[in-house]
Order: structure tokens, then C-alpha cells, then sequence
């Protein structure tokens, strides 16, 4: 069958499987050329099988709560919505998380994701105990930073080539309220933009919504949004007596696909100016200082099922690269530059801060972080190249959950890791593969 | 408020798992029986750390009538709610070669069904209060040359709920007959069904917790069903007996 991912760009044939249990699974992961998938959120051809795609849906069970640590061990199949459902009215919320809340554990672990808190917190590997993978010769093995752990730290980031995750155990974040204490704060350029990151390092959460459209003076005018848990005194006295019942918002869904001429520059533009003329409304009301939902914090286009969908029938391609601090400016400013020169912006423009961080192969490095997503069209692949080169040009790299364009000579370009990452391959696992991973070269 | 426990028969299914977590979302504490239950565990501690309810597990064997009272006399207490999602499609082949294998088929889907469900019923009755579901199937509705032994018994299974909701409606007992037509469980693994006629269990699940709200009787979870099970039911016989279905 055919099988894409949250983008629907690119469709690629392959065999989709679903092992009942961890027997199942082995018979099929020696077999070779598989890669496991988990809810099918990471954009590209991440979680697409060589010749076998192996689903962790029947991996599903939460197994254990350790409630004096907040330590929650589950199987990999479980999604996180599932894990803030069951343990935010009992206080505890994921101490991170990226901006869908519709993903498995296991992607959390092969795509070691960051979310709003990396410049304080990290990636998704900070709060990972240890895990259980099954290698590719079916062998499964706990791994931790003092069990295997070669094999537990080239897990994070390295898109499943390591093996199937099978059971995780995570640390939860204590927090008194669902709510989040938001700030907006208005940037009329990039410059301004990165000035209110680097003068609020000490901020929980931090993320900026760019107008990508917006060019010359006001290039990269955007919406800084901080956020803070916010305690049992933040909150209005009438919500105080159930400060963690926030059941999950009510949905919307795209019923259909719609054209793909809905989506142009002109509808783009006034989405853009529209957008920030909201936002820079509300943070003119009361400092800036709002009080948000969790899930409308986190999670804004979860509430619209089948977003996804929006971008017609061809799909869309997330573009996202991390720049170094040093050259973050002029990396930035170059790529916003070439993008509202193409008239390509887009709707989902952020630019976020990331922490310092070590990893083996993991995305995040201390710098910028830029994401914007395209419709998939001739002229888009193409500026996505050049948006690639900018990215290598200024020492950047790249998020390979989102990714669907790179190829092999840009993915070395842009990832001095990547020889040793293969060396380790060999070495570990040599059996698995995915589209990405035959596509980069990973 | 603490809910009434809900019985599940026939737990290990995909359908019945799905419902076990829609109910204890819900708040009810849940009993679990099927055979070797000690299988279940895995389940039963999922379900108890998401949801916060409790929930038993219990050995069940719906072709063992005799054991269906004490199995009864068992649980912790009698239900409020009683799923059962006891069945088994067998191979219509292989039961039409040897009709030892069809009449097992028969008593899985409809006599040992029937005969644990009548016992409830009594209890209810006795009581004065109490749902039954009985998860059945749109193969009963029109034998089928594909499947007809699996549906001659949900046939029999859903005339015999329907029977049973006349009897006890005026006893403040309610029946619910779900007809989930195709659904993605492993009973259907493997086969290549229409994506758009093919239900998860989750939506099983959640019809049949809004049946049991709202007290509705026959449920179809994908209301097409409803339509294609009214054309298949039209067609003349002497059209039928030649059609391929």
C-alpha cells in the first residue's frame, strides 16, 4: 500500500504491518529493510518502511506510575494526548512536548523532540529514563545513560534506524494548574525578535509566530509568546476548585479537501497580516498577559482535525533548520529574505530559540530554530533548496522528522555526525531503513 | 457518583477491549471474563492507571454452560451493564466440509451467548434494573453463501435480544442489539475491506456507550450500513440465490 506522512508528501509503496506482540515483531524486524511507525505525524517519508512498515498501535499500554517521581513507564504505541488525559488531573503534565500532542512515545524517542522549553529543559531525551529496544536482530535490550549506553543516547534523533522502541520511562512535570501564564510581546523586525529571546532566557516557554510574508523594514516582525505554568493563585477564584480538570478542547475538522487555488499568496498575505494584527492587539491588553488553556497553548492546530488537509491534494513539505547562535541573525534574515522573495510564505512560520545540548544525532543544537511549511509544488521544492543551502551555508542543520526534501550530499553538508552516525549504523544495526533513511543516506 | 460495574464477556476481543476503556473513561469499574483472563493483566493495569477504576479479572467459557451460574456467583457483585462481544467468525469452508465445526461456530455465537445473557437477565429481572448489549452482527440479517453458518447464528443471537427486549422493557431492563457491520479487529486482519464501510473499535466503543445512555435498541455504528442491510434485504429471493455476495 501506500503510505505518506502528516504532510501527504511523499506517497511511497510499501508493506504495512501491524504485530500483536513482541514475537510478531521479531519475525518481522529480522526479516530487514523496516522501520517502525507510530502515529504517522512526523511530516516526510520518516516513518515509511523500506519494504516493511511496522506499526506499534497494538503497543499500547500505559504499565506502571510511580507517583512519588512523577515516572511513568508505558509502551511505545501510547500517545501523548492519552498521557495528558490520564495524569494532567492528577497534576502531572509531559515535561516536553512538541506542537502535537498526537504522537506516540516511540516517535518522541526517535525523533527526540523539543518543544517550547529547550532553551531551558532540552529535548525529549532530558526526561527519558531508559527504554526497551528491539534491535534488528530481535534481540530487546534496556538501555539508559548507565545500561547500553552507546545504543540509548544514538537512539534520540536517529529516526528509528537503532531499532523498534518497545517501552519507555519518562519523568512528568509537577504542575499546580492546566493553565498557562502567557506574555506576548510584539517584534516589528528579526532583530527585535531575537533582542526579546535573548532578554528572556529565564522563561519556561518561549516561541515566536513570524509574518513571513512582511518584507524590508519589517522583515520578521512577529509575536513572541512567553509562558509559564501558572500556580493555583494565577487563576480566576471561580476555576480554583478543579485547576487540572481541562478536558481536551472541543474539535473542528476540515470535512474535505479543498482546492489547492485556495492557498495562494494573496490568501496567505491576509492571513499573515491578519494574524499579527491579533496578536499585537492582545499584547497591547493588560501588559500582554493572558491566561490559556493547555491544549490551546500547546497544541493550537490540534483542535482543527485534518489540518493537514488544507494544502490540497499534493501535500506539503515542513522545512525546519537550526542555526548556530553566532550566525543566527544573518542565517535568518537570509532565509526569511528568500522566502518573501518567492511569495511562498506561509502559515505556520516559527522561530524559536533553542538551549545549548549534547546529543549523538539529535536536531537541536544552541541557536535558532526556524519552521515554515509550503504546499508541494515545483517552485517550492525549489526554494526549499535553496532554503537548505542558506541553512549549510551558516552551519545549520535540520529536523528530520519534518523533512522530505534534503538529499544525501546536503544531509552530509549539514551533519559533520552523520559519518560517525554510520559507523555506528553498521555496527549496531544494519537491517533497518526507511524512505528518509535511503533518501539522506542516514 | 460512583457508576455501576460493567461486565464484559468475551474481553480479549479488539471490540470489547476498545469498550472496556470507553466505560472506565467514564468512570465505570470494570469486569473483564474471558478465558484464561490471567492474560488479561497487561489490560487490566492499563485500564486501572489511565482511568483510576478498578477492575477484575475473571475465567470465562461461553461453551461451558454449566459453569455459566457460579461463574455468575463469582463476580464481585452483579453488574449494571453487561457487554457481550463473545464470537467467532470460523471458516465458512471448512464448516460446510465438517458440520461438527459449523454447530461449534452456532453455539459460540448464539447457544452459549444466549444461555449466560438468560441467567443475567433473571438476575436483573430479580433486581429490577440493568442493560444488556449484545455486540451481533449485520451477517445475520440475510444469509450469505460467503458466511452463513457464523450468520444463521448471529441471526438467531439478534432475534433472541430482540425477543429479549420485549420481554423485559416494561421491567425497566433495557437490550441493546449493536450490528457493527465491518470493523478493524483481528477477527478481520489481513482481509481487504472498503476504508469508508470499516469501523475502528473505538467507534464501536463509543456507539455502544451512547446506546446504553440514551437507551436505543438496534444500533448500526456506521449508519451506511443501515442502507446497504435494507438494499441486500430487498433483493428478491430468485435474484439473490444467483448473485455472488
Amino acid at each position: 500500500m501506500k503510505l505518506s506522512g502528516w504532510g501527504a508528501y511523499p506517497r511511497i509503496e510499501t508493506e504495512l504491518a501491524a504485530p500483536r506482540d513482541e514475537a510478531e515483531l521479531a519475525e518481522f524486524l529480522v526479516r530487514g529493510d523496516a522501520v517502525a511507525r507510530g502515529n504517522g505525524r512526523a511530516y516526510g517519508d520518516a516513518a515509511i518502511g523500506r519494504r516493511r512498515t511496522l506499526s506499534t498501535r497494538h503497543f499500547a499500554h500505559m504499565l506502571d506510575f510511580d507517583a512519588e517521581r512523577g515516572w511513568l513507564t508505558a509502551d511505545s504505541g501510547v500517545l501523548l494526548s492519552d498521557v495528558i488525559s490520564a495524569f494532567l488531573p492528577r497534576g502531572w503534565f509531559p515535561l516536553v512536548t512538541p506542537g502535537t500532542k498526537y504522537v506516540t512515545l516511540g516517535g518522541m524517542v526517535a525523533s527526540d523532540v523539543h518543544g517550547k522549553n529547550h532553551h531551558k529543559d532540552g529535548s525529549f531525551q532530558t526526561c527519558v529514563e531508559w527504554f526497551d529496544l528491539m534491535t534488528p536482530d530481535g534481540r530487546v535490550q534496556r538501555c539508559s545513560r548507565t545500561e547500553n549506553s552507546e545504543l540509548f543516547f544514538w537512539t534520540f534523533g536517529a529516526m528509528g534506524m537503532t531499532g523498534v522502541v518497545l517501552r519507555v520511562c519518562m519523568r512528568l512535570l509537577p504542575v499546580e494548574t492546566g493553565w498557562i501564564r502567557q506574555k506576548s510581546i510584539v517584534a516589528g523586525n528579526l532583530a527585535e525578535a531575537i533582542r526579546v529571546f535573548e532578554d528572556n532566557l529565564d522563561a519556561t516557554y518561549s516561541v515566536a509566530w513570524i509574518d513571513c510574508v512582511a518584507k524590508g523594514a519589517d522583515l520578521g516582525r512577529s509575536i513572541i509568546m512567553l509562558g509559564e505554568h501558572a500556580t493555583i493563585g494565577q487563576i480566576p477564584p471561580d476555576d480554583r476548585h478543579r485547576p487540572l480538570h481541562l478536558p481536551v478542547r472541543g474539535k473542528l475538522s476540515v470535512p474535505f479537501t479543498p482546492p489547492a487555488f485556495c492557498l495562494n499568496r494573496y490568501t496567505l498575505r491576509a492571513f499573515n497580516a491578519l494574524y499579527f494584527r491579533m496578536g499585537a492587539r492582545k499584547a497591547a491588553k493588560q501588559g500582554g498577559v493572558s491566561l490559556e488553556h493547555w491544549d490551546s497553548y500547546f497544541y493550537p492546530l490540534d483542535s482543527i482535525l485534518g489540518w493537514n488537509r488544507i494544502y490540497g491534494r499534493r501535500g506539503f513539505l515542513q522545512y525546519q533548520c537550526v542555526i548556530p547562535l553566532a550566525q543566527a541573525e544573518a542565517g535568518m534574515s537570509e532565509l526569511m529574505e528568500a522566502t518573501a522573495e518567492a511569495g511562498a510564505g506561509s502559515f505556520l512560520a516559527v522561530l524559536k530559540r533553542f538551549g545549548a545540548q549534547e546529543s549523538r544525532i539529535s536536531f537541536p543544537m544552541e541557536g535558532y530554530t526556524l519552521a515554515l511549511d509550503f504546499p508541494a509544488s515545483e517552485r517550492n521544492l525549489a526554494l526549499i533548496g535553496r532554503l537548505e543551502d542558506i541553512a549549510i551555508a551558516h552551519g545549520g542543520r535540520f529536523y528530520l522528522a519534518k523533512d522530505a526534501h534534503l538529499t544525501a550530499a546536503r544531509f552530509r553538508a549539514s551533519e559533520p555526525r552523520a559519518e560517525d552516525f554510520a559507523r555506528t549504523h553498521r555496527q549496531f544495526h544494519p537491517m533497518m531503513g526507511s524512505a528518509l533513511s535511503d533518501r539522506i543516506g542516514l | 457518583m460512583t457508576k455501576p460495574p460493567v461486565l464484559i464477556l468475551g474481553a480479549r476481543s479488539d471490540m470489547a477491549l476498545a469498550a472496556a476503556h470507553a466505560f472506565a473513561a467514564k468512570g465505570h469499574p470494570l469486569q473483564l471474563a474471558a478465558r484464561d483472563a490471567a492474560r488479561l493483566d497487561a489490560a487490566r493495569q492499563d485500564l486501572e492507571l489511565r482511568h483510576r477504576v478498578s477492575v477484575t479479572l475473571h475465567d470465562f467459557d461461553v461453551l461451558d454452560l454449566a459453569s455459566h451460574a457460579a461463574f455468575l456467583d463469582s463476580l464481585p457483585g452483579l453488574p449494571g451493564v453487561v457487554i457481550c462481544a463473545v464470537g467467532a467468525m470460523g471458516d465458512q469452508t471448512e464448516s460446510e466440509q465438517d458440520p461438527d465445526l459449523a454447530v461449534a461456530v452456532m453455539r459460540t455465537n448464539y447457544e452459549g451467548p444466549a444461555h449466560v445473557l438468560g441467567l443475567i437477565a433473571n438476575r436483573f429481572l430479580a433486581r429490577g434494573n440493568g442493560t444488556i448489549v449484545g455486540i451481533s452482527s449485520v451477517a445475520g440479517l440475510r444469509g450469505r453463501a460467503t458466511n452463513y453458518v457464523y450468520g444463521s447464528a448471529k441471526a438467531g443471537f439478534t432475534a433472541w435480544l430482540s425477543g429479549l427486549r420485549n420481554r423485559l422493557a416494561r421491567h425497566g431492563i433495557h437490550v441493546v442489539t449493536v450490528l457493527p457491520g465491518f470493523v478493524a479487529t483481528r477477527m478481520t486482519e489481513g482481509m481487504d475491506l472498503p476504508p469508508r464501510l470499516t469501523a475502528q473499535p473505538d467507534e464501536v466503543a463509543q456507539a455502544i456507550v451512547s446506546a446504553v445512555e440514551r437507551g436505543r435498541n438496534v444500533i448500526y455504528v456506521r449508519p451506511i450500513w443501515r442502507l446497504i442491510m435494507a438494499i441486500i434485504c430487498a433483493i428478491p429471493e430468485t435474484m439473490f440465490k444467483r448473485m455472488k455476495l
